[in-house]
């Protein structure tokens, strides 16, 4: 990791408003090649609408979010594309295409962007697969698997294209212990291994120490903490405590009424419209 | 409407210049469709048809016996198939089985993620998902209508040799010569023009599904109503052209 080197990530003041709700108010971070910074915060607090930014399928109301030096927020379509090849999305719920089948799922990336034979490709899906621990599965249809499951060929699909950057959003939820060890272990393998740099939303605290780099805790749509795990874990900012230790008791309200969710969340919800907004928005 | 000219714009320029640009579309996945939207529909079209030209067969009888004219049912059965009946049936069978399925398949990918998940690849989904539908939709309707004709053909053939005075040579020779290749020709452009209509309303319906099942089910619901309205208003519109054209 040289941070005089251009970071891979530049966040600059990034504010997002759906109508006069703030959802992210003035963020600002960097990630720099190798890094795994991992990004958590309480449902609801912008999270995904975060990630979503970095990977250009939401605009800004005002602020710079720069991929590889380059700046993503007003970039048009077809360059949004050449920067996305460069990276690679593993979605909460894996996402996969369901008239695919799981390798053809993997296939999927490199079919549309390289020119590999058809050996060549069967032979990446094969060992992309094997990585994740679902060898022999390249014929099942996602239909056909566990949700788990799904979301390990979505790591493997999202990783076919050997990205330099990764983006995770809950990489290990619905994943038992052991298998949440085997992708932590990946990204980690990646990470010091190709110096991958993986981005990652977590809720999972033991995963999040385990493979982060660099945390970033957000709250009320703003940036609470920020530093190391061992910063983080050490932090005297009682919100932090709270929620790396899962207390139910703490600054970080729960079970508010209307008039106090006005006071401490950034999502401030209207009847079934804080619901609305997140099905549309998918914020978890 | 925005988005549906949008979309139409946007399956114009994949179709005719991104391919010069070196991003050609696949073929493999339009067979694909082609089979979904097209040969399957076929049993269904070839029933309604053969329906369709039983009746006409009928109701002509009906009426040109009144007038001793029943020699000229087999016109009657041939025109109104090639015209009319051919191309606004057909089209309505295809929009109620193939349109309803393409809104209800790209509803569904939207609301798993699965359309944004193709974006952040940098696949493009109009390229990868409408193309292929778009260009089997518009070899397929016109090809199911020609097959349609012959069915409606076979049916009226059915009336006039089981239940009225005509043999297959007498009912052959007059339908062949009542119609003239022009009725063909409105016929396959009408048929043409419906599939533009039909697959770019079921994509535009699909791709903008909003809020989970409830939506995937209302832009189904959306997409075939609004393809019949729109069928309908074009076939009478393109009838007026042609009839003062011809």
């Amino acid at each position: 990791m040289n941070s005089n080197e251009a970071p891979i990530i530049e966040v600059i003041d990034l504010v997002h408003q759906f109508g006069d709700r703030t959802v992210l108010n003035d963020i600002s971070f960097n990630v720099h090649r190798g890094e795994t910074l991992v990004i958590m915060g309480g449902s609801g607090c912008g999270k995904s609408t975060l990630l979503r930014h970095m990977i250009g399928s939401m605009k800004p109301t005002s602020g710079s979010v720069k991929i590889f030096g380059e700046e993503i927020a007003t970039m048009k379509e077809h360059e949004i594309g050449r920067v996305r090849q460069r990276f690679g999305m593993l979605f909460q719920s894996g996402a996969l295409l369901a008239s695919l089948t799981v390798g053809e799922n993997v296939a999927l990336p490199l079919f549309q962007h390289t020119d590999k034979s058809p050996d060549e490709i069967e032979a990446i899906v094969k060992q992309k697969l094997e990585m994740v621990g679902l060898t022999g599965f390249e014929d099942l249809k996602p239909a056909e698997i566990s949700g788990g499951m799904k979301k390990r060929v979505g790591l493997a699909r999202a990783l076919a294209l050997d990205p330099e950057l990764l983006f995770s959003d809950e990489p290990t939820s619905g994943l038992d212990p052991i298998m949440t060890a085997v992708v932590d272990q990946l990204t980690l393998k990646l990470a010091r291994g190709s110096h991958m740099t993986a981005v990652v939303v977590s809720h999972d605290m033991t995963s999040a120490f385990r493979i982060a780099t660099r945390m970033i805790m957000l709250g009320h749509g703003s940036i609470v903490a920020h530093g190391t795990p061992e910063e983080i874990r050490t932090s005297t900012n009682p919100e932090v405590h709270q929620f790396i230790n899962g207390e139910a008791d703490g600054p970080i309200p729960l079970n508010l009424s209307q008039d106090e969710h006005e006071h401490h969340q950034c999502v401030k919800p209207r009847p079934f419209a804080l619901a609305r907004f997140r099905f549309h928005h998918k914020i978890s | 409407m925005k988005n549906y000219l949008q979309l139409n714009a946007s399956l114009l320029y994949w179709i005719l210049i991104a391919p010069f640009t070196g991003q050609f579309f696949k073929i493999a996945p339009i067979f694909r469709q082609m089979v979904f939207i097209g040969v399957r529909a076929a049993p269904m079209v070839a029933l309604t048809a053969f329906s369709v030209g039983v009746t006409l067969a009928m109701q002509a009888a009906h009426s040109l016996k009144q007038l001793g004219a029943e020699m000229y049912i087999p016109d009657l059965v041939m025109v109104t198939l090639l015209r009319e009946m051919g191309p606004v049936l057909i089209a309505v069978i295809v929009i109620g089985r193939s349109g309803s399925a393409v809104a209800a398949e790209l509803g569904t990918m939207k609301v798993s993620e699965e359309i944004e998940a193709l974006e952040v690849m940098a696949i493009n989904p109009v390229q990868y998902l409408v193309v292929p539908r778009f260009l089997a939709m518009l070899v397929m309707l016109p090809a199911l209508t020609i097959f349609g004709n012959y069915i409606g053909v076979f049916g009226g053939w059915a009336v006039c040799t089981s239940a009225l005075d005509f043999n297959t040579a007498g009912y052959v020779l007059r339908a062949l010569q009542s119609a003239d290749t022009w009725d063909l020709y409105s016929g396959m452009i009408k048929s043409g023009v419906f599939a533009w209509i039909v697959i770019t309303i079921a994509c535009n319906a699909g791709l903008h599904v909003e809020g989970g099942a409830e939506g995937v089910g209302q832009a189904t619901t959306a997409s075939v109503v609004q393809a019949l309205l729109a069928m309908l208003v074009t076939n009478a519109v393109l009838t007026g052209i042609f009839f003062f054209a011809a």
